[in-house]
């Protein structure tokens, strides 16, 4: 039978790679983009499970929130990074200094 | 093993092993069409869990939007991933590590884990024998109706601003001017001429 460590044990994973994802691909962020996306749905996965195992719906709402800040956290990501791109000619996070923050 | 059980290790599997190409991919196209796999068999997941409206969703608004988002992203820029993609190796090392270490913190946290007594009866929305969309709809158009405008106008911002963020007003080239176009008198615009044979104007 499958319980919810399973379902746990699954995001774990899911929140593992996506932050292995974050330092292995430290220059290109596009797949850092894409990492985090992976984080949140390893969040999600956890919401749902917990939801449907206490039978508490709860989970599934905030779920339904976590994916609308999460598509808006890519739109404007990408916009940024299209601008980004416009003006300097790369994508490389190590040339983000113009501000020298 | 029931058939609920093979599913889940089918689903499961494909989430991780969707995820893991996706970062360790060296081609960005090939990133995202693993992200799509990821999201697409944890939809599944989703749905083994008793929620499919969450599934649906994943597969409209991530598969359907985000990810066909990014796709575009990859395919429209010109860039030189081979030089993003040289330095890998040099991460790998600390990656690792930190993967190791919030892998051990996860093994704790959830091995030590326990429900206390009576969790049953602080439950905020427990699930009836509804449908899972006509639960959630009237705990998001009633109870959380604040928060379900919210969201909306985070997608508002979101959208605005990124419109903002790329509309690139261009000079030198020419472009439609609709009220130009309105204006102009026809009248005004041509006139014939009456040319005889042989003749100039």
């Amino acid at each position: 039978m499958i319980g919810i460590e399973h379902y746990l044990t699954v995001a774990a994973a899911l929140f593992v790679i996506g932050i292995f994802g974050l330092f292995l691909n430290r220059k290109n962020i596009i797949i850092l983009l894409m990492s985090i996306e992976l984080i949140l749905l390893s969040v999600n996965i956890n919401f749902v499970a917990f939801s449907s195992f206490l039978n508490d719906l709860v989970g599934q709402v905030f779920t339904l929130f976590v994916l609308t800040v999460a598509a808006a956290e890519a739109a404007i990501g990408l916009a940024i990074l299209v601008c980004f791109f416009r003006n300097r000619g790369t994508i490389d996070v190590e040339d983000v200094n113009v501000m020298k923050g | 093993m029931s058939v609920a059980a093979i599913a889940f290790y089918c689903f499961a599997l494909t989430t991780v092993a969707g995820g893991l190409f996706t970062v360790v991919s060296r081609n960005p196209v090939h990133s995202v069409l693993w992200l799509i796999l990821s999201f697409l068999s944890s939809a599944g997941l989703f749905v083994l869990l008793g929620a499919e409206f969450i599934a649906m969703l994943l597969m409209i608004v991530y598969v359907g939007a985000v990810a066909v988002l990014f796709l575009f992203v990859v395919m429209m820029l010109d860039i030189d991933f081979a030089e993003l993609k040289a330095e890998m190796a040099k991460y790998m090392p600390l990656a690792l590590l930190i993967g190791v270490i919030i892998i051990l913190q996860l093994a704790m946290a959830y091995g030590s884990w326990a429900y206390s007594d009576g969790f049953e009866t602080r439950l905020a929305a427990p699930q009836g024998d509804m449908q899972n969309t006509a639960a959630l709809g009237l705990l998001v158009y009633d109870k959380y109706l604040m928060l379900f405008q919210l969201a909306g106008l985070i997608l508002l911002v979101a959208m605005i601003g990124a419109i903002v963020l790329t509309l690139r007003h261009r000079q030198n080239i020419k472009r439609q001017d609709v009220l130009a176009q309105l204006y102009r008198d026809p009248a005004k615009a041509m006139e014939l001429k009456d040319i005889k044979p042989g003749q100039g104007l």
